[in-house]
Formats: structure tokens, C-alpha cells, sequence
């Protein structure tokens, strides 16, 4: 072994190889001083959402109480049956309305971008690589771009005030999922495809059969992004739908807030239930989420 | 393998079934491309040069539109200037707070599960939520963070209310569910070859060193790819600044984002043709921008054996 190389197994033994001490330093501080600054940024992060639970379990009164409530006193508990059971507020109706409309767009994105995922990446067919590029060029235009164009057609179709406009372009695909579907096909071996060519299975039963069930972490990876992007959504819904009956939650919590502004607990309950359901989601399958995260390096 | 080749019949008709499966299997997006992104792109520059309001067909008006907007509409200008200034500093303070995050996160710590749950969260909740949330949050009467300035001898100012911090109040909103970029970077931390770190220290390297000449090279494909997605995407503020703003860009037309402009004459206006002409606007400006990060980006990213 060369001195060098002893050097650096005796380094890599070390358990903190950064802290070549100069001055020597007690073993605990470096730590402790981590975990003083990630619990003081966690408690930052924290803060919004303590203070819309907290303030959901107030009354109007204490929200804008001196000096301020950190806890609330009393804990006032009716808010939640009272802002479930308003009328400006119909939350199971909204509740259903989100899961339907979230539902439907993840449907048609994981068929499609499986689908095309999978040509992209294990088919070769001619201009098959200049698709892919003009594919990857699209994320580049602004959603707004398109936006009013694609408005006109469902308007000339009549097709606005209902969820046709909202969930049928999912069935075409996503530029975004679709080049994160591809990633995940590139990843599985050729010789399994062509071993069953060879085989006689037809391109279809290779699909159905061999890869959807090899990729269906992927599966998950792009349901459960598709689910959380839509549920989020409220620009889409706020130009196409007009009947509050059909309204998802973001948007029916929007409205709710504009005609009763000064229900302040009201709101922060009815927030907290918007964003329960996510909550409750990625409890579940939060390995999914950071799946999706470290395949693709972004954006959630 | 080579007896195997030799043995197929002959490639041709096993091909040919290849590229219909091929065609079939991209077929929906083929037809998504061209119904809801190609049509529609070339539409939106062709009403930018009309006069159009749904009801009545659009009417040829060349470059008026433009023309208005550059020297006629004080708003456009408006929202150039509070969209740029959003970008400019939401987007680096994002990065920068995310990659320190991100860095703290992977020296070792214990319990590091809890605490990429905890900042990841924030990007779940809504941003209608959030915003209304942050509403409160920020409130000068009944909001804590200007009881803790209080508290600490400051005068806080009345965040949303006031045309000066209104945007201030904005960014930390939209800084808010930076957990994403900070498990986008700590995932490429983890890609980091611990003999390159072990060497460089042999070579005695210091912590920051270490961080500049073997960290900072390895990841910066990743902070370019979320650098790029965070410009686009800035542009695009919408829900937030409706939300606090209204369409007016309240108080003071001090958050009347860009795309809050484009929605107020499209959908409330409906000036449609006007409404294309400042989307063309946007596209451009994005598209410059991204062509510049990445000529920019041949100097400082470092691609070690090509993308990956």
C-alpha cells in the first residue's frame, strides 16, 4: 500500500473527515450546532402551518387578540363542524369535485405518458429523436401561451363550465412526465424485450405484460405528482368553471374567502382541510415523492 | 448474440412492426402536441396581431397591439418591473437557501428523515391555502411575525398593505415550499464521490474548498436544471398574486404580476388579442432568458462523461 493510499483509508475511516482539526474541538459541538440550525429553520417552516391550525381553533376574537394567543384560549372546536356544515363552504362536495377532477387528469396522464413514455424509449421508429427534442422544447413555453387559444376551442366546442376542458388534454400526454416515463424505461435491460420478440409476443403484450408491471414505481412517481399538481391547481378551473356546485377545493376556498373575508377561523380550518387530503397522500407514499425528486432533480 | 441475429428472418418486416408499434404508442401525444400545444402556440401569435373579444371573429390590426403596450399601457410596464424584480430575487435567494439546506442535511445529521418530511410539507399545501394562510401570518393586527418583530423593538411595516413589502411578502410566499430544490440538491449531494472528497482533503483542502472546487462542479448540472425551471416558472407567479392583489395588482399595483396582467385582460377585459400580444411578450422574454442561462452555463457547469 502506498503512503498515499494509506493516507486516504485512514481519512475515509475517519467519521468526520472535514473537521482536520486545528483546534481541537469537542466531538458533540459540530453537531449540536447542525441540529440547532435545522431545528430553527424546521420551526420556520413549521410556523404557517402552526399558525393555521392554531388560529382555526380560535375565535374571530382571539385571532386579533393583544397580546397575541400562541395556544388558542379557549380551544374553540366548533369551528370545525361549523365550517364543514356552511353553506359558503360545502366541503364533502368540494372534497368530491377535487377527487374526481384529480382523479381523472392522473388517470389519463399515467396511460398516456406510460404509453408514450415507453415508444420514446424503447421503440425506434423513424423521427423518433427530433419528436423526443421538440418534446423536451415544449416545457420551455409558458402555460399562458397556450392558454387562451386552447380557451376559444372549448368555448367555440362549448365545452366550458363542466370538466372537459380540465381533463381531457391529460389523455394526450405531458411533455414533463412523459421524458420522466422514458427515464424509468431506458433503466430496464433490452435483453428482456427482445428475448420475448424472439419469443413471438407481439409489441403490445411486451408493454402490458413485461414493462408496465417492471415500471410501476414509476407509475406511482407520476400518479402521485399528477395528483398533487392538480389538486393545486387554480388557474384552470377559476377561467373554466362558473357553477360553485362543480368548484374543486382550491378554487371553492377561494371563493368562500372572498364572500365571507372576515371569517377569519372559518378559513384557516377550511385551508387545513384543503390540505389534509394531501397530507394524508404523501403520508402514504412519500417514497414515491422522493423517488420522482431524485430521478428527475426538480420540482415539485 | 451473433447466432441469434443470424438466425431472425430477415429484420425488415420485425422492424416495420416496430415502427407502427412505435407510432401507435406516441399517437396520443402526437395529437396532444399538435391540438394543444402546436395550434394553440401559433394561434396566440396570430390573435396577438388582431383586435379579438370571443363574440365577434378577430379582426386584422397588425402591430397595434404591440404598439399599445409598449407606448400606451403604463400597466405593462408596471408588470414588467414587478415580475423582473420577483425573478430576480426569489429565484437565486430560493436556490441559495435550498442548497445550504440541502448541505446541512447531508453532513451526517441524525433524524434526517423527520427533517426532509418537515421541508418538504410546504409544497404540498395548496398555494391558494398558503397564501391565505401567509395573509394572516403576515397581518399587522393579528399576525405573530409582526408580534415577534414587535417584541424585538422593531416596527414591523403592514406587509401586504404596504406597496414597499408587499412584494418582500410575496417572495418569502413563493420561497416558502423550497423543499423540493432542497431534495433535488441533496440528492445530487449523494452522487458526490466520497474518495474525490477524502482526496482533496488529503491535499488539504478545507471545508469551503472542498465546497468550491469538488461540490459546487459535481452539482452544478443540478443547479443549472433547477435554476432554468425556477426562471420559467417565476414568470408564471399567478395564484398568489391574484390572491393578495386582486386584479389590480393591490396596493398599489405593487403585485400586479404579468400574468396577472395577461388574466385581467383575457378573462375580465376580454381583450384577447391584447391578451395573446403581452403572452407572445412573455414567451419571448422566457426564451431568452433560457438561451441565455445556458450559453452562460458552458463556463460554469461541468458535465463530467456527458449528460446523464
Amino acid at each position: 500500500m502506498t503512503h498515499a493510499a494509506e493516507r486516504r483509508v485512514e481519512a475515509t475511516a475517519r467519521v468526520a473527515p472535514a473537521t482536520v482539526t486545528r483546534h481541537r474541538r469537542p466531538d458533540w459541538l459540530a453537531p449540536l450546532a447542525r441540529h440547532a440550525l435545522l431545528v430553527g429553520v424546521a420551526a420556520v417552516f413549521l410556523l404557517p402551518f402552526y399558525w393555521m391550525v392554531m388560529s382555526g381553533l380560535k375565535s374571530n376574537g382571539q385571532i386579533f387578540a393583544r397580546p397575541l394567543q400562541w395556544w388558542p384560549d379557549p380551544v374553540v372546536w366548533d369551528n370545525i363542524g361549523r365550517t364543514i356544515g356552511s353553506q359558503y363552504f360545502p366541503y364533502f362536495r368540494l372534497l368530491g369535485n377535487s377527487a374526481f377532477y384529480a382523479g381523472g387528469v392522473t388517470l389519463g396522464t399515467v396511460l398516456s405518458c406510460a404509453a408514450v413514455g415507453y415508444g420514446f424509449a424503447r421503440l425506434r421508429f423513424p423521427g423518433r429523436d427530433v419528436l423526443f427534442a421538440i418534446t423536451l422544447a415544449t416545457l420551455m413555453i409558458p402555460p399562458i401561451v397556450t392558454f387562451i387559444p386552447t380557451y376559444v376551442l372549448f368555448a367555440q366546442l362549448k365545452l366550458t363550465g363542466g370538466y372537459v376542458p380540465l381533463i381531457l388534454p391529460a389523455f394526450f400526454g405531458n411533455a414533463f412526465f412523459i421524458f420522466m416515463m422514458r427515464q424509468f424505461f431506458l433503466n430496464i435491460p433490452g435483453d428482456l424485450s427482445d428475448a420475448a420478440r424472439i419469443d413471438g409476443a407481439g409489441e403490445y403484450r411486451i408493454f402490458f405484460q413485461i414493462m408496465l408491471p417492471l415500471v410501476r414505481p414509476a407509475l406511482m412517481v407520476v400518479a402521485v405528482f399528477s395528483l398533487l399538481y392538480t389538486w393545486h391547481e387554480f388557474f384552470q378551473p377559476l377561467i373554466y368553471l362558473q357553477d360553485r356546485a362543480q368548484f374543486p377545493l382550491s378554487l371553492g376556498l377561494y371563493a368562500f374567502r372572498s364572500q365571507r373575508t372576515a371569517e377569519w377561523a372559518s378559513i384557516m380550518v377550511g385551508s387545513f382541510l384543503t390540505t389534509l387530503p394531501l397530507i394524508v397522500v404523501f403520508l402514504f407514499t412519500q417514497r414515491y415523492f422522493l423517488r420522482g425528486i431524485a430521478t428527475t432533480g426538480l420540482k415539485g | 448474440m451473433a447466432t441469434i441475429a443470424q438466425r431472425r428472418p430477415a429484420p425488415s418486416p420485425l422492424r416495420r412492426q416496430e415502427t407502427r408499434a412505435g407510432l401507435v404508442f406516441i399517437l396520443p401525444w402526437l395529437i396532444g402536441l399538435l391540438v394543444f400545444t402546436a395550434y394553440p402556440t401559433i394561434a396566440t401569435f396570430y390573435l396577438s396581431l388582431t383586435d379579438y373579444n370571443i363574440v365577434q371573429p378577430p379582426s386584422w390590426t397588425g402591430l397595434d397591439n404591440y404598439r399599445t403596450m409598449f407606448f400606451e399601457d403604463p400597466a405593462f410596464w408596471t408588470a414588467v418591473r414587478n415580475s423582473a424584480a420577483y425573478s430576480l430575487v426569489s429565484v437565486p435567494l430560493k436556490l441559495v437557501v435550498a442548497f445550504g439546506l440541502a448541505l446541512l442535511l447531508n453532513m451526517g445529521v441524525r433524524g434526517i428523515g423527520l427533517y426532509r418530511t418537515i421541508f418538504y410539507l410546504p409544497a404540498l399545501v395548496p398555494p391558494v391555502a398558503a397564501t391565505i394562510v401567509f395573509i394572516l401570518l403576515f397581518s399587522a393586527q393579528g399576525g405573530p411575525i409582526s408580534a415577534v418583530l414587535g417584541g424585538l423593538g422593531l416596527r414591523a411595516p403592514d406587509w401586504f398593505n404596504d406597496p414597499t413589502w408587499s412584494k418582500p411578502a410575496l417572495i418569502l410566499l413563493g420561497i416558502w415550499p423550497l423543499g423540493v430544490e432542497t431534495l433535488a440538491f441533496l440528492a445530487g449531494l449523494k452522487e458526490v464521490p466520497q474518495d474525490l472528497l477524502d482526496a482533496s482533503a488529503v491535499d488539504g483542502a478545507g471545508g469551503w474548498q472542498k465546497l468550491r472546487h469538488v461540490v459546487l462542479p459535481l452539482i452544478s448540472p443540478v443547479i443549472l436544471f433547477n435554476l432554468v425551471i425556477g426562471v420559467i416558472y417565476s414568470f408564471q407567479v399567478f395564484t398568489q398574486a391574484l390572491i393578495i392583489g386582486g386584479q389590480n395588482g393591490e396596493p398599489l399595483e405593487s403585485t400586479l404580476m404579468f400574468v396577472v396582467l395577461i388574466y385581467r385582460n383575457a378573462f375580465r377585459y376580454f381583450s384577447m388579442g391584447y391578451a395573446a400580444a403581452l403572452s407572445v411578450v412573455l414567451f419571448v422574454a422566457v426564451l431568452l432568458l433560457t438561451l441565455l442561462i445556458f450559453k452562460t452555463s458552458r463556463s460554469w457547469v461541468h458535465y463530467e462523461g456527458g449528460l446523464r
